[in-house]
């Protein structure tokens, strides 16, 4: 990261910032201790999953909410005090956002909104109707936004957002509820603008892993309003990833794979159950986990020994949700621990069960501790895993952003 | 899109401190466009939907209609019937004030609108005057509707003697109105979701103590109370004082010219009273969370 002066200012700089909700019965603790900084120009993405803090600390950088503790500057300006400033170079757009007004049409309700930016009437309608050609919105341009489709309506939100041209974009959950084609059109269009100008930040919250895994070029992994990681999409599952993980699709394989697991290097060699036995193809499919690279040599050679033909090799990497779920110790769709008095089984030892799925796989090594990255690495015998929550009951918070907590804020 | 960006950005200020320099022509600039810019959809609507015309011409008309007929079975001076049509042109004002104005904030807010507001780089105030703007053109259109179908179904026949102060009382009549529609604003949206039960509560009560359908110096101390404090009240008085001249007016209120003062008074009081609040407000909400809470 280079260094930040006050003439090339990072794009964003938090630090320290806590933000604390009054809430009855206990203060919500949203934010705890947040530390980050953006480069002018990177597409950054906080992923984490409903009520990590997100969406906190996105209002703090648009200026709509005040750090309890801590200071945040967005390209020099400091979002307590220098606001106006702030707000001139900056926009933000959010998932489901259902501003404006539903009797205008499109072209009229952005143009409404060029006016609080400033631009002339004439300039507002010209640059409402290039944004409208480039965001594909044409067939759109004179319909009402009340009949607008869900992903009309973002790509439109879109378009409001870009309407000052920010240096810095906000996207709260951008493609929260789009199709697939909608939110990669979204998606596209995210990338494009940014591209197009030296400079221009975004910051996108999600929680949609593969999104964040496309689109950024750097990712924070928050929970429980704490940055556990920060780094490239690469460099986080590189922190998980112990071993490397390949798949072999083999024309035969001789005494199976147990002869491949007492190589050199290799962790574990299992035979794929669902593929094993593809006779039109005459095809055995074998995971192989090896304690690097280096030991695909020895593998490859092996089976050349034995005459076997290997027609497909895969080289397996984990994916931000195997880094999230190292992290945490949950996977984002994973319920957190009910409270006390919940009748689950060790709830009230912080204890969780985690259900994800085990595979066909069978493993001709058995579970072993810390292959929790690899596809089905340590369950396969399909049972729950046990594992002690970092997140305790006293230390779980409800969502911020969920209406049951906003009918208790002051 | 790649285009447009480059286009765009070819334009615009060469860096993000550039950009964020603006002059105070800029930003004064910018207060001034975001007045026509919220003002743009309460006059599209008008143009838009017609079923204004039912409800807030047609009703309004029933309702001094009936007053008018009371009048005349009680045999009551015939300047009361011009007393009540003028109280029924005005009420569309009121209307407008407490459903469209002072519930406003908290519909934005519901709607996420007021967030976006809040995050762009104008003065929010301009955002209430923008609102008040397109109000005042709307219920101008359904207030001159009524005023003059009723004043030719009717009879009414006017006696003005000051033209001028009678249209500047009415202008400083809707300016306190208007203001203190801002005021309210602020205080529904810090009310939350009572707002929609203040309103209703407002309604008919102000009715009554503004005299929409009668003299309020028939109302004596209420009335006087009413004159000091409601700009409905106050400028209504003083307009029929002004619109019937030479008719046999109640006594007890101040005259037009001290009535014009009252009004200039409360004008300036709202508008300031308003900008504080708003800014008292965002401050509360940036605080605490309220402008980031869409449904508290």
């Amino acid at each position: 990261m280079s260094a930040a002066t006050p003439a090339n200012p990072l794009a964003i700089d938090v630090r320290g910032v806590r933000r604390v909700y009054k809430s009855r019965p206990h203060p919500v603790v949203a934010l705890d201790g947040i530390d980050l900084q953006v480069e002018p120009g990177e597409l950054f993405g906080l992923l984490g999953p409903n009520g990590a803090g997100k969406t906190t600390l996105i209002k703090i950088l648009t200026t709509l909410l005040l750090p309890s503790e801590g200071t945040a500057r967005v390209f020099g300006f400091d979002v307590a005090t220098q606001t106006r400033q702030l707000r001139r170079i900056m926009n933000m757009v959010a998932g489901g956002e259902q501003s404006g007004y539903g009797i205008l049409t499109v072209r009229e309700q952005l143009w409404m909104f060029s006016q609080f930016y400033g631009l002339g009437t004439r300039e507002g309608w010209r640059r409402v109707d290039e944004l409208i050609d480039a965001i594909g919105l044409d067939d759109q341009r004179h319909q009402r936004v009340s009949t607008l489709s869900t992903g009309e309506r973002q790509k439109m939100n879109f378009a409001r957002g870009l309407l000052n041209d920010p240096w810095i974009f906000f996207l709260d959950e951008p493609t929260l509820g789009l199709d697939v084609s909608a939110a990669r059109s979204v998606r596209e269009l995210v990338v494009e603008w940014k591209a197009a100008v030296p400079g221009r930040t975004i910051l996108l919250t999600t929680h949609y892993m593969a999104e964040a895994d496309e689109l950024c070029e750097r990712i924070a992994i928050v929970d429980h309003g704490r940055i556990l990681a920060i780094g490239t999409p690469a460099e986080l599952r590189r922190r998980v990833q112990r071993e490397s993980i390949f798949r072999l699709e083999l024309d035969r394989l001789e005494g199976g794979s147990r002869a491949l697991a007492r190589l050199p290097g290799v962790v574990s060699a299992s035979t794929a159950a669902d593929e094993s036995n593809d006779r039109e193809r005459q095809a055995v499919v074998v995971n192989l986990v090896l304690e690097n690279d280096a030991a695909l040599g020895g593998v490859v050679s092996a089976l050349g020994g034995v005459g076997a033909t290997i027609r497909a090799l895969r080289k397996s990497e984990p994916t931000l949700e195997d880094v999230f779920v190292e992290l945490v110790g949950r996977g984002f769709d994973d319920a957190e621990p009910p409270g006390d008095g919940d009748q689950r089984p060790n709830a009230d030892q912080g204890l969780r069960t985690d259900h994800r799925p085990g595979t066909d796989a069978r493993s001709v090594t058995g579970n072993r501790p810390g292959a929790g990255n690899r596809p089905g690495g340590d369950r396969t015998d399909g049972s729950d895993r046990l594992r002690a929550d970092p997140a305790s009951p006293d230390r779980r918070r409800p969502d911020p952003s969920s209406e049951r907590v906003e009918e208790e804020l002051v | 899109m790649a285009a447009w960006a480059r286009r765009v950005a070819a334009g615009s200020a060469g860096s993000p401190a550039a950009s964020a320099a603006w002059s105070r022509r800029q930003a004064l600039a910018t207060d001034l466009r975001t007045i026509v810019g919220r003002a743009y959809p309460r006059v599209r609507a008008m143009m838009r939907e017609r079923s204004w015309m039912f409800f807030e011409i047609l009703l309004p008309f029933l309702a001094t209609s009936t007053f008018v007929f009371v009048y005349r079975a009680v045999h009551a001076p015939p300047e009361y019937v011009g007393f009540v049509v003028l109280g029924g042109a005005m009420t569309a004002f009121w209307l407008n004030v407490i459903w469209m104005m002072a519930g406003q904030l908290w519909w934005e807010k519901s709607q996420g609108n007021l967030e976006l507001y809040f995050a762009a780089p104008m003065d929010v105030m301009a955002v209430l005057i923008g609102m008040a703007i397109g109000g005042l053109i709307l219920s101008s259109s359904r207030a001159a509707v009524v005023l003059v179908v009723a004043t030719v179904v009717y009879g009414v026949s006017f006696q003005v003697d000051q033209w001028l102060l009678l249209a500047l009382v009415f202008g400083l009549t809707l300016a306190a109105l208007y203001g203190l529609g801002m005021v309210l604003a602020s205080l529904f949206l810090m009310w939350g979701r009572e707002a929609f039960h203040l309103t209703q509560l407002l309604q008919e009560p102000v009715y009554f103590i503004s005299g929409l359908n009668f003299p309020i110096g028939r109302l004596g101390f209420i009335g006087a109370l009413a004159i000091s404090l409601l700009p409905l009240a106050v400028g209504l008085d003083a307009m029929r004082q002004l619109a019937f001249a030479r008719s046999d007016y109640p006594k007890g209120t101040p005259s037009p010219a001290i009535e014009a003062l009252i009004l200039v008074i409360m004008t300036v009081v709202s508008l300031a009273l308003a900008r504080w609040m708003l800014r008292t407000l965002e401050r509360l909400a940036r605080r605490e969370g309220r402008l980031s809470v869409r449904w508290q």
